[in-house]
């Protein structure tokens, strides 16, 4: 430290120094540092394990100072069960896209939130194949503009964009669903207040948490960042509207 | 002497796994193997291990990745249609070196096929099955007894290497009954400091993954494992052989087959042909040295693959007899158990014609 300075702000001690790979405006850099400041508050480091999917996020290892594993794609929810069966006393998370979590792993998700696996799933929203190059995902908007709906979503061919939060937040095995987003400081500050949440539940054993971030995706979407925020507020968050869907007591 | 019990060929491999101290089991029912999770689902009040009957076969071998990735001995057991959806997930763990032990109680195919028994799964477990360069042990148990010796052996092997096993049983061999003789329990402390069980303070963190995106770093993998599977096939060939010494016609045969085939021997003997019996134990690895020694004494005059399956082992006989002598095969499909009496004239017929 020069003299005369002092620290006023740093990243959290559980985010390694490698460099993100995500692409400039991306949300997953923000949602990374919240949940990892969390488990640095919580002092929870030495009892998390985390899951990656495939994704934009399959490096989250490479960022998260926890043990961690890689999950085939859609399969995150699986491996997560496992962990936590296996280590009842530890933290556990999986951490993944909208066509890892609502398309090719549904069947894993919703059956993890059927039998209230006490995990903590972290579904980063942003309607699209960002890693795949910008293809249609079940949570592509109607209308909505990729290289596999180049018209633009058609609900006829494609069906409606997939409300996921909405989904799981019946099931008798789920004890916290929350939709939130990252594209203003009071929504990040929200949405750490949330996961913050998420993780005392878990603590507390009642059944899983389920927390969706409705994110962005500049590269993908063709826009530059400022547009894609504009985009959440505009077209993502009236059909994904935010706020908590079920927490315990209430 | 170990505790004496009569039991079906899928409830001993059950029984072994929880001796084996094994911690979780993940399954999904399918005939004929769902004995083993129903075995497990009753014994589990009496026991430390956790199950789940999860939602797909493909969620299994999952739950089995992380499972054995957070440090645990796991297993799932699963038949043919159910094998091929874990394909997937058995090279993942392969890549990313998880011991853990999966059993293929085969049946009939293709396709949603037959529930009886079947061997048409030997390419699918020996020869890789899901994508990638990678391969697995296979143990190929005849008896109900081997389901318990071969299964306990399974999860010592699999931590041994960091490797997957996989039984590759059938139906005839999982519904069959026989008298066992049960070891007793195995004290199991797992010694895993890869595994994922928390990054502490003395530690870097642990990551477990099949993903190495640089060229180079995927390479130097494959490497390593290519040396690992080179050690698996110096020191882990198993075979049992019968009547082989002074044999002049030898059937290769596996798994229920392989019962068959001792009648056919005895029943060859009887008229004076001297025939014998190799039996691998271990399809992968396959004893090739072992049938390249017997092509190459002279006294032998031919091989033949006794299968249940369209000719699959028969091509692992004859690159390990390479071209020294004749090698035929001779198989049934759907279920159907060759009979002693139509093997010998198959045999005759063929050993006439050399």
């Amino acid at each position: 430290m020069r003299e005369g300075y002092e620290v006023i702000y740093q990243k959290p001690k559980t985010l390694t120094d490698n460099k993100m790979h995500y692409c400039p405006g991306c949300i997953h850099g923000t949602m990374h540092k919240i949940f990892m400041e969390l488990i640095e508050e919580m002092d929870l480091q030495e009892k998390t394990v985390g899951v990656c999917p495939v994704g934009c996020s399959v490096f989250a290892y490479d960022y998260m100072d926890v043990d961690m594993q890689e999950a085939a794609h859609g399969r995150a929810a699986a491996v997560a069960t496992a962990i936590k069966r296996m280590l009842p006393d530890r933290i556990v998370f999986s951490y993944q896209g909208d066509g890892d979590l609502a398309a090719i792993g549904t069947a894993e998700t919703l059956h993890a939130c059927n039998r209230g696996e006490n995990f903590l799933f972290i579904f980063i929203n942003n309607g699209i194949y960002g890693m795949t190059g910008g293809q249609m995902a079940p949570t592509t908007l109607e209308g909505q503009k990729t290289t596999t709906s180049p018209f633009g979503r058609d609900k006829k061919n494609s069906g409606s964009p997939l409300k996921m939060t909405e989904m799981v937040t019946p099931l008798d095995g789920v004890a916290f669903t929350a939709r939130v987003s990252g594209n203003t400081p009071a929504n990040v500050r929200k949405a750490k207040r949330v996961f913050k949440k998420a993780l005392e539940i878990q603590q507390q054993n009642i059944g899983t948490q389920f927390v969706e971030v409705v994110s962005n995706c500049p590269s993908g979407w063709k826009c530059t960042p400022v547009e894609s925020m504009e985009w959440i507020v505009e077209k993502a968050i009236p059909y994904y509207p935010l706020g908590i869907f079920k927490e315990p007591g209430k | 002497m170990g505790e004496i019990r009569f039991m079906k060929g899928n409830e001993a491999l059950a029984e072994a796994a929880i001796r084996a101290g094994m911690q979780g089991y993940f399954g999904y029912p399918i005939t004929p193997q769902s004995e083993v999770i129903e075995y497990l689902a009753a014994e589990e009040p009496n026991h430390d291990y956790t199950l789940i009957q999860a939602e797909s076969e493909v969620a299994s071998i999952n739950m089995v990745y992380g499972g054995a990735a957070a440090g645990a001995r796991v297993m799932t057991t699963t038949s043919s249609p159910g094998y091929s959806l874990m394909q997937e997930g058995v090279s993942y763990i392969a890549c990313a070196e998880l011991p853990c032990v999966v059993a293929n109680v085969a049946r009939g195919g293709p396709g949603l096929g037959t529930i009886q028994a079947g061997q048409g799964d030997y390419f699918q477990a020996v020869k890789g099955g899901g994508h990638g360069d990678y391969r697995q042990i296979v143990l190929a148990p005849n008896s109900v007894q081997e389901m318990v010796d071969l299964t306990i052996l399974a999860f010592d092997l699999a931590d041994k290497y960091r490797t997957p096993v996989l039984i590759l049983s059938d139906g005839a061999i999982g519904q069959m009954m026989e008298k066992v003789e049960l070891p007793e329990p195995i004290p199991y402390k797992p010694d895993k400091p890869w595994a994922t069980t928390g990054k502490t303070h003395d530690r870097e963190r642990n990551i477990i993954t099949s993903l190495y995106i640089q060229s180079d770093d995927m390479e130097k993998k494959n490497i390593h494992l290519q040396r690992k599977f080179k050690k698996i096939e110096e020191n882990e060939v198993r075979y049992e052989e019968y009547m082989i010494e002074d044999a002049e016609l030898i059937i290769t045969a596996y798994g229920v087959t392989s019962r068959t085939s001792k009648k056919i021997v005895d029943l060859a003997r009887e008229s004076g042909i001297k025939m014998g019996l190799h039996r691998p134990i271990t399809l992968w690895p396959f004893p090739a040295d072992r049938i390249s020694e017997l092509a190459n004494k002279n006294k032998v005059k031919a091989f033949f693959s006794i299968e249940m399956s369209a000719g699959q082992m028969v091509e692992d006989v004859k690159l390990s007899v390479n071209g020294v002598k004749p090698t035929f095969f001779y198989g049934r499909t759907g279920g159907i158990i060759p009979t002693p009496e139509e093997v010998i004239d198959f045999i005759q017929k063929k050993a006439g014609e050399l």
